[in-house]
């Protein structure tokens, strides 16, 4: 890192990278290939020539590719290049707070569109609706989900799995490798049962995804709540190997915080679809 | 291997494709994101022309389907929007001017801001292909206008056409909030030592506020095209009644984002013409923390009036008339800077160079928009004048005359900054004069037509309204000419080569970037610069 004039501040300026241009045609191949799939679904012949979810699965796999060289060389950078200084760090947590403020915005619209048909299912104004939901919520002939049941198990469980991200936050400030893996792992634990519990529900169901506006609020917004936990659990995931390898030190692990931030954000936007979803949402549930 | 790509970096900087292709340089992507916009811009001005070409006289010239004028008038839309004022003025001046007006070596995340530029290419490739392919029964493209409105956006176009266009705006709407991250970090953290919030220049201000505005609204947007997209393709019914869906719900959402969007419009613009303003009349703006926390407030209460869209969807009177009340809240701010605007002129030494008139232009254009706004806020006017050629000049006269007016005053002011070279002021201005005639003559006529009862999004109309429809349409080959001459402009100054001063504009010009060099060095700052 020889070099004739130093720069006397701080930032990282970045070497140039080819992984956003390779990340946007990938993000394109995405797309097509998600409209080429949609488009052979039931009896459709897909577009252009094309049939089948294969481009879309190239697209996917493209992306993730992108993100795994791009996230290794951003590794790299902050372990073994020291560019990432305090205030690089600042920018970091930074990132990640905007990040997730947008993402809570994500989950506004799923909110909004439950309460629109849960609070309104009898508007005088809207005739088809009320015919529709018998004038009640949950709309009449849906028989939904006990909340004290596997909904209220799937709650613990997240909020078990919110202490022991933090034991190994505390084991990491005190050097203490050993709680920060199992620590670790006991989250991952967690979250895989919570995916398997909430699968296992979604088996058990007696409403279809389609044709019910019950069917669409709750699959959406629960389904992007699971997509978020899978997602929260191959950061933590992530984070478990990078421990591993010795990554993180007690004063410096924003990787760590990172993936912890968005573990307690996708147990927060549980708890309110437990409360808004199940709990008031589901009227007076069947007696099992 | 790491020493050597860090000279690369800093020192022999990276040349040809790669320079640009695997850029982290604030200026090279904010070229790109500029020259991005010229081509975005061009093939919209294009759209607006051929729509104008049939508008021209009564009956059915150039289209054979009406469906076709639709297609034409939602990808001028959609296109104008999200593919060449948010590309210029966020993407292009918000990349190029931010880090040197606040004194920093360059963004907070350099390869973010690269895929936030490269997410744009593919979202237009994919809006273009949405002409082609089949949208309604019998039709090519989506003919549903900028908003898809639900249920003509699900059952009523049921080709890939509107999953294409969909797809588009997810990209759009990921690069949007990936750069609003980036630039609320950058605002925030590296501001130069002594360069406090309330020292900040009002154009770092009105990116700021603007991230802001598109971090929160975007992903609302997201979310209701997603919402499209599963009633479309996966049988939920969101906005179909006959599942217990409620199609004003995309209306709320998507005008949810669709106000503040308006704001992340015009609010870099808000910002620029200060500068551009200060700058030639040789004084500081008048009442620089109400012009800051003016754009704040605006921004603020941008996000509690969106159903002032919807006065004609049947919500309640008392929803009503909250948003009447809360949407006029707004021409208060939006007052104060025009008055400021002014004041700051007020007892100036004003120069009349390019970037100023089209700052003129702004104001004056600005403020018919602004006024007609008002009008329009009241619910009960709106019964009338809802989905007519009045609305249409209206945002017209905010959007493409206000913002696009901002766009080429910043374009002139950091025109010798950016490039290194002076423009033709005899260009600037003659690209100024026919575009401010001809901008007029487009959209004055409207509010006549509108008054008149004349619907929008139709390709035609009774005998009644052909007079102001002609003359409209002679306006828009009058800007439609002046956007050769714009290009032509460019064209002169890089074949003149008339190297410009580090400040061409003389002690007015008091921010960071006319400390540097023009072009600025391909990395600026490596000692930060110290504010007293």
């Amino acid at each position: 890192m020889a070099k004739a004039h130093a720069n006397e501040h701080d930032y990282h300026l970045v070497e140039p990278s080819p992984w956003p241009i390779v990340g946007g045609i990938s993000a394109f191949v995405t797309a097509l290939g998600l409209i080429i799939w949609m488009q052979s679904m039931g009896d459709g012949e897909g577009l252009f020539g094309f049939s089948g979810p294969w481009i879309f699965a190239i697209g996917v796999t493209s992306v993730a590719a992108t993100m795994f060289v791009w996230w290794r060389d951003v590794i790299n950078e902050a372990e073994h290049q020291g560019h990432h200084k305090p205030v690089v760090q600042l920018h970091l947590r930074y990132g990640m707070i905007l990040f997730i403020a947008s993402e809570v915005m994500f989950f506004v619209v799923w909110f909004w569109g439950f309460f629109d048909a849960a609070l309104f299912p009898d508007e005088a104004v809207q005739v088809a609706r009320t015919e529709f939901t018998g004038g009640q919520w949950p709309p009449k002939g849906v028989e939904t989900f006990d909340p004290w049941d596997i909904p209220l198990v799937n709650t613990l469980i997240l909020l078990t799995s919110g202490t022991t991200v933090t034991w190994a936050h505390h084991a990491l400030l005190k050097d203490d490798r050993r709680g920060l893996i199992l620590g670790l792992v006991c989250t991952i634990i967690l979250g895989v049962m919570f995916t398997a519990l909430q699968v296992y529900e979604y088996a058990q169901a007696s409403f279809p995804f389609s044709g019910s506006i019950y069917g669409a609020t709750f699959y959406m917004a629960t389904g992007f709540h699971g997509a978020h936990v899978i997602i929260g659990t191959i950061f933590l995931t992530v984070i478990l190997f990078r421990s591993l390898a010795g990554h993180f030190t007690s004063k410096q692990h924003f990787g760590f915080e990172a993936a912890a931030w968005y573990w307690h954000f996708v147990d927060v936007v549980w708890l309110f679809l437990f409360a808004a979803i199940y709990v008031w949402g589901a009227g007076t549930p069947a007696v099992h | 291997m790491a020493g050597k790509s860090a000279a690369a970096g800093h020192h022999d900087h990276p040349t040809g494709l790669k320079r640009f292709l695997f850029s982290t340089n604030h200026k090279d992507i904010g070229s790109m994101y500029l020259i991005f916009a010229m081509i975005g811009g061009i093939v919209g001005v294009l759209l607006s022309i051929g729509m104008r070409l049939e508008l021209q006289e009564p009956g059915m010239q150039y289209f054979s389907d009406p469906h076709v004028f639709n297609v034409f008038t939602t990808a001028h839309g959609l296109i104008m929007v999200f593919f060449m004022i948010m590309p210029s003025l966020f993407g292009g001046f918000g990349n190029w001017i931010v880090p040197l007006m606040i004194g920093a070596p360059d963004m907070a995340f350099p390869r973010l801001n690269n895929i936030s530029f490269w997410l744009l290419p593919p979202a237009l490739l994919l809006l273009v292909i949405s002409l082609f392919v089949p949208g309604p029964p019998g039709g090519f493209g989506v003919g549903a206008g900028w908003t898809v409105y639900a249920p003509l956006s699900t059952s009523g176009s049921p080709g890939p056409a509107m999953d294409f266009a969909i797809l588009a705006l997810h990209l759009a709407g990921a690069s949007s909030i990936l750069s609003a991250i980036n630039f609320i970090t950058t605002i925030f953290n590296m501001r130069a030592p002594g360069m406090t919030i309330h020292k900040m220049p009002l154009f770092v201000w009105s990116i700021l506020i603007t991230a802001f505005l598109l971090l929160l609204a975007l992903p609302v947007l997201a979310g209701a095209i997603t919402m499209l997209l599963t009633d479309r393709n996966f049988g939920t019914t969101f906005f179909d009644v006959a599942g217990g869906g409620d199609p004003l719900l995309f209306q709320h959402l998507f005008w949810f984002f669709g106000h503040p969007e308006v704001y992340i419009i015009i609010l870099p613009g808000f910002g620029l013409i200060s500068h551009v303003i200060a700058t030639f009349s040789h004084k500081p703006v008048f009442g620089y923390l109400g012009m800051a926390y003016a754009m704040v407030a605006i921004g603020v209460v941008g996000f509690v009036v969106w159903a002032h869209h919807m006065y004609t969807a049947g919500i309640s009177l008392n929803t009503q008339a909250y948003f009447v009340a809360a949407t006029m809240v707004i021409a208060v701010p939006t007052g104060v800077k025009i008055f400021s605007w002014i004041a700051t002129m007020w007892g100036g030494s004003i120069e009349f160079k390019t970037p100023m008139i089209w700052a003129f232009g702004f104001i004056f254009l600005f403020t018919v928009g602004g006024v007609t706004g008002v009008v329009l806020s009241n619910a009960g006017v709106d019964r009338g004048l809802h989905d007519t050629y009045y609305v249409v000049a209206h945002f017209h006269y905010v959007l493409s005359l206000g913002a696009t007016f901002a766009l080429f005053a910043g374009w002139y002011y950091w025109f010798p900054k950016i490039t290194g070279y002076m423009y033709s002021e005899f260009i600037g201005k003659l690209h100024f004069w026919f575009t401010f005639v001809g901008v007029n003559v487009a959209f004055f006529p409207q509010h006549f037509l509108g008054l008149a009862g004349m619907p929008r999004r139709y390709a035609d109309y009774p005998d009644a309204f052909a007079g102001w429809n002609y003359v409209s349409s002679v306006g828009s080959y009058i800007s439609g000419f002046a956007v050769l001459i714009f290009l032509y402009g460019i064209y002169h100054a890089f074949s003149r080569k008339e190297k410009a001063a580090d400040n061409p504009w003389g002690e007015g010009a008091t921010t960071l970037e006319w400390t540097l060099s023009s072009p600025p060095p391909f990395h600026q700052f490596e000692r930060l610069p110290r504010i007293k």
